[in-house]
């Protein structure tokens, strides 16, 4: 008797353990979420979006400059990453066997677990210092070297689940490997690449520290892609640690916005994806 | 395109064969000679010696892991695709080396069909039109003609006309099937090769898949990988037996489960073993 009420007691226990953790991390999430509403909420106004920034003193202004200069700068980072990363996954899924893909999948994986700054620090050296200026450009390579990672190991993954008969219908028909990859694995696979692309930018986007010194921030409109150019991420980063309590409330609107931005993006990648990788 | 060419020059009268054994015979659609096959160090076939007659069903029985599938495969070389694997002694189609050949020309002449239904996650027209499209034809009204006489030949036309663009996926385990066999035939082989076509299939859709079969070889030469004997005996001509790795017999399907000329053979008909 005293056996069985003890093991019930455990077992009441850990059920309790383990449901407040799980609580906990929701709680997490609320708190953030609702503290990002709550003080963005105040000060986002359509001048955020279309304004910006005022000199320090001065009320309203918005951050035109940083969502458009944010755009540009993953943009770029996109134009570069994905097509790399997209490429290099269909060779390590199709045509990876032998010691070299081994070495661009452990190389892609210790990448991935880079931390960002470092990132910035390489596009530092690779692009802002041969072109003697921060730009949109540097800040697009530094994110870039991110998203490469990720992408390829995402696609190497979605067109590895393909199944390897759809790869043999295809050849059995006289297809070239090639043909087959285009027509058959990879539309495929698409529905999966495709999201896990959009998590890849969704990621990026919110990334501040390897644009603090690559496409560092600019308080007006860049005129081109090689100068200085501001970014949500860095502003949040900028606003926050100003002693001034006009541009506080501006970092909470930017944090909030950027935080609509990532669900958005995610809850696309969801419906990319909602009906399933095609299965057999 | 290419392949309609190729068999226009092929068609009439066997050509006459000096160099082989049997000249009274007519030239076999496909002639093996001495085909050893080898995963890695490992021998999976043994000096296989064998001829298939065009226009006519070829059945290779055998118990799992006896390397009738194996042989299948070198026929249209898809054992390619495999890491380690290779092949030597000689594969003839026509008196052509096939294990010399261009891969994609071999393919399209020699189709397969697999064990699994392997519809792509296309529609269904764009699942038959594959193989053209990928030879090269992209004429609409050709297209559309060859795809509706390749599902007509596969028996499958009246149960899919009316629903050509939707996806492959939406069919049944057999009519998908039936929709790779025509996906296989749209690009008209000479030989099609069935990796036991129907093992996935309850018995009304195997029964559809055998009838079809059956009345595909009077286009083209079939050859059929099967577990399941009874369909052995119902629909190929000829049976070869295979048992670790050898063809132990080859004759008419009758003479095979009738009258077998190898106990090996025997004690597998009458299921003893496998």
């Amino acid at each position: 008797m005293t056996l069985q009420r003890w093991r019930n007691i455990i077992n009441a226990l850990m059920f309790g353990l383990t449901a407040a953790c799980a609580l906990a991390t929701v709680c997490v999430l609320f708190w953030i979420l609702g503290f990002l509403i709550w003080n963005g909420g105040k000060s986002l106004n359509p001048a955020f979006f279309t304004q910006l920034p005022k000199p320090p003193g001065e009320t309203g202004g918005g951050m035109a400059n940083a969502i458009v200069g944010s755009a540009q700068i993953v943009l770029i980072a996109s134009l570069i990453g994905i097509p790399i990363g997209f490429l290099g996954g269909i060779y390590l899924a199709e045509f990876g066997m032998g010691a070299f893909p081994f070495v661009v999948r452990y190389t892609a994986d210790l990448l991935n677990g880079v931390p960002s700054i470092v990132m910035g620090l390489f596009a530092y050296s690779i692009v802002v210092r041969p072109m003697h200026q921060f730009s949109a450009l540097a800040g697009g390579v530094a994110l870039s070297v991110i998203l490469i990672p990720t992408t390829i190991r995402t696609t190497e993954q979605f067109l590895r689940a393909v199944p390897q008969t759809l790869r043999e219908g295809a050849l059995a028909l006289g297809a070239s490997k090639w043909k087959a990859i285009v027509t058959v694995v990879v539309p495929a696979a698409m529905r999966g690449v495709a999201t896990g692309m959009i998590l890849g930018v969704a990621r990026i986007a919110g990334e501040s520290a390897p644009l603090l010194f690559t496409s560092f921030g600019n308080q007006y409109w860049s005129s081109s892609l090689g100068q200085p150019t501001a970014s949500l991420p860095v502003m949040i980063f900028t606003y926050a640690i100003s002693p001034y309590a006009d541009w506080h409330r501006e970092a909470w609107a930017a944090g909030l916005v950027l935080l609509a931005v990532m669900l958005l993006l995610n809850i696309s990648a969801r419906l990319v994806l909602s009906p399933g990788v095609p299965r057999h | 395109m290419m392949g309609t060419l190729e068999r226009s020059t092929i068609a009439g009268p066997p050509a006459p064969n000096p160099g082989a054994a049997a000249p009274d015979r007519v030239q076999p659609k496909l002639k093996i000679s001495q085909l050893n096959f080898f995963y890695g160090a490992y021998q999976a076939l043994h000096a296989i010696e064998l001829e298939i007659a065009a226009n006519r069903i070829t059945a290779l029985i055998g118990p799992s892991g006896c390397g009738k599938s194996t042989f299948l495969r070198v026929l249209n070389r898809m054992h390619e695709t495999v890491r380690g694997a290779r092949v030597t002694g000689d594969v003839l189609l026509d008196n052509e080396d096939a294990l010399a050949m261009d891969v994609s020309k071999l393919r399209r002449r020699v189709g397969m069909v697999f064990q699994k239904p392997n519809p792509f996650p296309k529609s269904i027209f764009d699942n038959v039109a594959y193989g053209l499209r990928v030879n090269g034809t992209t004429g609409g009204a050709h297209l559309k003609e060859a795809v509706e006489h390749s599902l007509r030949r596969a028996a499958l036309w009246d149960e899919v006309k009316d629903k050509l663009h939707k996806s492959a996926y939406d069919l049944s385990g057999g009519q998908q099937q039936r929709l790779c066999i025509a996906r296989g035939l749209a690009v008209d082989p000479e030989v099609l090769l069935l990796d036991e076509p129907s093992s996935a299939l309850d018995p009304i859709a195997t029964a559809k898949i055998e009838e079809l079969v059956f009345h595909l070889k009077e286009n083209c030469t079939i050859v059929i990988v099967t577990h399941n004997m009874q369909q052995a005996a119902r629909i190929a001509d000829d049976t070869g037996f295979f048992l670790l790795g050898k063809l132990i017999e080859f004759d008419k399907t009758e003479t095979i489960f009738k009258n077998p000329a190898k106990k090996e053979t025997e004690d597998y008909i009458t299921g003893r073993f496998g």
